[in-house]
């Protein structure tokens, strides 16, 4: 398995910028840890089949981006990572995901501290009809990871700080959430994520609703989070993909066709769909 | 004459005049000059026009007739009775009336009465006769230049759209006059009771006792507030009762239930709502009365079968659906997306609805209480029945009391007369509980519309 390892060197991330030049990486054998992985799931709605035998490993700090044609399974599995699809019904998983070599769907598993290690943005920025301070301050509190009103107020500022959004909101956090504009908003929801202190992080199309202004600070914020964290997105944006993620998954009608570099997948696929699809000739 | 008849003429004349312009229009419809609008409407835009002026004399009759056959009779009854006046004169033009009906009256008939019905049905027979000619000749004059109207270039669709408006506007308009009718009646009833009493022993009277009509118009008690007690108390029950259940129902059918459970449980529990008042009336007055007045009995507290707290219970009861359908769908209308973003976090599911989908659909949710506050304090079958029908200010619910409602009912059922502030004080009692429904329903809407524009 080759991957690139420029996760590991983060210092050099931090002032890439959201447009990484990925042919351009430096390519380092050095195999990442793998932190989520995934052998032959299998995902059904009712009778019917979303996702064939899928395998996939997440790397340990990096991005990988799903893409792929609508409906080709690509959120769906991204969805089995937090058990996001629990709360479907009819929805039932096959096959194994494990997080740290731990078995997602074991019956003894707490999925809410599943939920807090994996945490998820999603499509459309939702920040609760709270104040700003108190959408950030959700998770923590539910989760009792500050004992103090000041130990929340740094955990609140803090994520804030990490979601790039603090200095334009410093002012107003106890202004509702729902003010901001778009892009505001889905970083507020990237604050929200990080305020758990999660492990990895699950991205679904986390810039179909905004403008490129703001997709290019969120894509730049996604940059900046993968030296601590690990990132999952998934998106229908094949530059997005480009730009941001280090591996990329391509799924086609709910089988993964193809899983590899970023650089490889859009350069020398291997698959004659995956290189249909990032020419632009279907999809 | 037969309003079947003229029912049917209406309507034989209504497909002529379609007929007629719908013809007429595909006729001049030629290859090089289109019309306007398709047949259909110059049909339409025909027939109404050829009916409403005859609809109009038919109204003017129905709004009219009654007076002028009223004045036709005492121009044709004796002067020393007409002189009368009072109940007298409304007896005899009754009889006259009777006579002129065939229908008979008992009694011996008078010449002079006999004379009068026998000229009255003579009236009639003429007027409902001109009536028709009346009408039926503006139907046929305004069906002739309707139909010279029609025309290649007669934009007929868009009078049509714009009649129809009008009569829209006209239906709504019948709900508002009603409402006001019955607001202005009640306004001068009133007015005409506050007369007899002053509005300040009224409304802050301590003391309900109005006696009988017979005993004379100065005497008696009309003291509001301990039927205004009791009441509050009621419905302060009944919302203790209903409010916790129902909207557990309510998070449980919109957050919990599967659908399939869902399916079963929601119209069972719509079907509490469809039992008529008095069946819960009797269900307290027969079963939760005793059984209560038996519990209290066995811890050593002194309930009374009919008491406030009976009545109190059962309205609750009758009230948990509508508190459960209204919230369940107000419940529901928040957004998967907040619901998703809190899962995601971790949150379980009774955190979630504790802390984003309550928070998010409470302005909702008060104003389905408001609503059913209202319901309550309007609510008299259960309370006729169950709430021991006594007039004291009395704060033990164990007790029987009487409410704004029942009093209504009790001063207005029996022997009436209208003239006395016995009765009377209905109007005043019914403005009373008006006012208050108004303004919980008011505040209620407010809150709903104003939780509505969160989301779009």
């Amino acid at each position: 398995m080759t991957n690139i390892a420029k996760s590991e060197n983060t210092d050099m991330n931090m002032s890439s910028g959201p447009f990484v030049d990925v042919a351009n990486t430096p390519k380092q054998q050095r195999a990442p840890k793998a932190r989520v992985t995934a052998q032959n799931v299998n995902v059904f709605y009712g009778q019917k089949q979303a996702l064939f035998d899928v395998c996939v490993d997440v790397p340990d700090r990096s991005v990988i981006a799903f893409i792929g044609p609508s409906g080709c399974g690509k959120s769906t599995f991204l969805r089995c990572l937090n058990r996001m699809n629990d709360t479907i019904e009819g929805c039932r998983v096959e096959g194994d995901i494990k997080l740290d070599g731990q078995d997602v769907y074991d019956p003894k598993i707490d999925v809410v501290e599943l939920r807090a290690r994996v945490g998820m943005v999603f499509q459309k920025p939702n920040p609760f009809p709270k104040s700003i301070f108190e959408n950030v301050a959700y998770g923590p509190k539910i989760h009792g990871l500050a004992t103090n009103k000041t130990e929340l107020e740094e955990i609140v500022v803090t994520s804030l700080r990490k979601a790039s959004l603090f200095e334009e909101v410093k002012d107003r956090l106890h202004e509702p959430g729902t003010g901001l504009s778009g892009g505001q908003q889905q970083r507020l929801c990237i604050a929200r994520a990080i305020a758990v202190s999660p492990e990895v992080i699950l991205m679904d199309e986390p810039c179909s609703a905004l403008d490129p202004i703001a997709t290019a600070k969120i894509e730049e914020l996604i940059d900046e989070l993968r030296a601590n964290y690990t990132i999952a997105i998934v998106t229908h944006s094949m530059q997005q993909a480009a730009r941001v993620s280090q591996r990329t998954a391509f799924f086609h009608l709910g089988l993964l066709v193809e899983e590899g570099p970023t650089e490889t997948i859009f350069t020398a696929p291997n698959d004659k769909r995956t290189q249909d699809y990032v020419t632009g000739r279907f999809g | 004459m037969n309003s079947w008849m003229v029912a049917l003429l209406l309507l034989a004349v209504l497909s002529l005049a379609y007929q007629q312009g719908w013809s007429l229009s595909r006729r001049l419809a030629t290859p090089e000059g289109r019309l306007h609008s398709r047949p259909a409407y110059h049909g339409s835009l025909v027939a109404i026009w050829t009916i409403a002026p005859a609809l109009v004399i038919f109204g003017l009759w129905a709004l009219f007739g009654t007076s002028a056959s009223r004045a036709f009779i005492l121009a044709n009854l004796p002067a020393e009775i007409v002189d009368t006046g009072g109940a007298a004169l409304q007896s005899a033009i009754q009889r006259v009336r009777a006579i002129a009906s065939g229908f008979g009256v008992a009694g011996e008939v008078q010449p002079y009465e006999a004379a009068a019905g026998e000229a009255l049905r003579r009236f009639q027979l003429i007027a409902s006769a001109t009536v028709l000619a009346a009408a039926a000749a503006f139907a046929g004059v305004s069906l002739y230049f309707a139909r010279r109207r029609i025309a290649t270039r007669l934009r007929a669709r868009n009078e049509v759209e714009r009649l129809v408006r009008y009569l829209l506007l006209a239906c709504s308009g019948v709900a508002i006059l009603t409402t006001l009718g019955i607001v202005l009646s009640l306004v001068f009833e009133a007015a005409r009771f506050f007369t007899f009493v002053s509005p300040i022993d009224f409304f802050f009277g301590t003391v309900w006792n109005p006696r009988f009509s017979t005993t004379g118009a100065g005497s008696g008690q009309y003291g509001l507030l301990p039927l205004l007690w009791g009441t509050v108390m009621v419905a302060g029950i009944a919302m203790f009762v209903a409010l916790p259940i129902g909207l557990m129902t309510a998070i449980y059918l919109s957050q919990y239930a599967k659908p399939r459970v869902r399916s079963i449980v929601k119209p069972m529990i719509e079907i509490l709502a469809g039992i008529p008042t008095i069946v819960y009336g009797f269900f307290a007055l027969v079963t939760v009365g005793p059984a209560l007045s038996a519990f209290g009995a066995s811890i050593g507290v002194d309930i009374r079968a009919t008491s406030a707290l009976t009545a109190g219970i059962v309205m609750g009861i009758m009230i948990i659906p509508f508190i459960s359908s209204l919230s369940d769908d107000i419940l529901r209308q928040v957004p998967r997306a907040m619901i998703d973003g809190s899962i995601g976090l971790g949150a379980t599911q009774s955190e979630t609805i504790k802390r984003v989908v309550l928070p998010a659909a409470l302005p909702g949710i008060v104003g389905a209480f408001l609503l059913a506050v209202s319901r309550a304090i309007g609510e008299t079958m259960i309370v006729v029945l169950a709430a021991g029908n006594s007039p004291f200010l009395r704060a033990n619910p164990g007790e029987p009391i009487s409410t704004v409602t029942v009093t209504i009912v009790n001063q207005l059922t029996g022997d009436q007369d209208f003239a006395s502030p016995q009765s009377l004080v209905a109007f005043a009692l019914g403005l009373t509980l008006f006012v208050m429904t108004l303004f919980l329903n008011m505040a209620a809407l407010y809150i709903v519309r104003r939780f509505r524009e969160q989301y779009e």
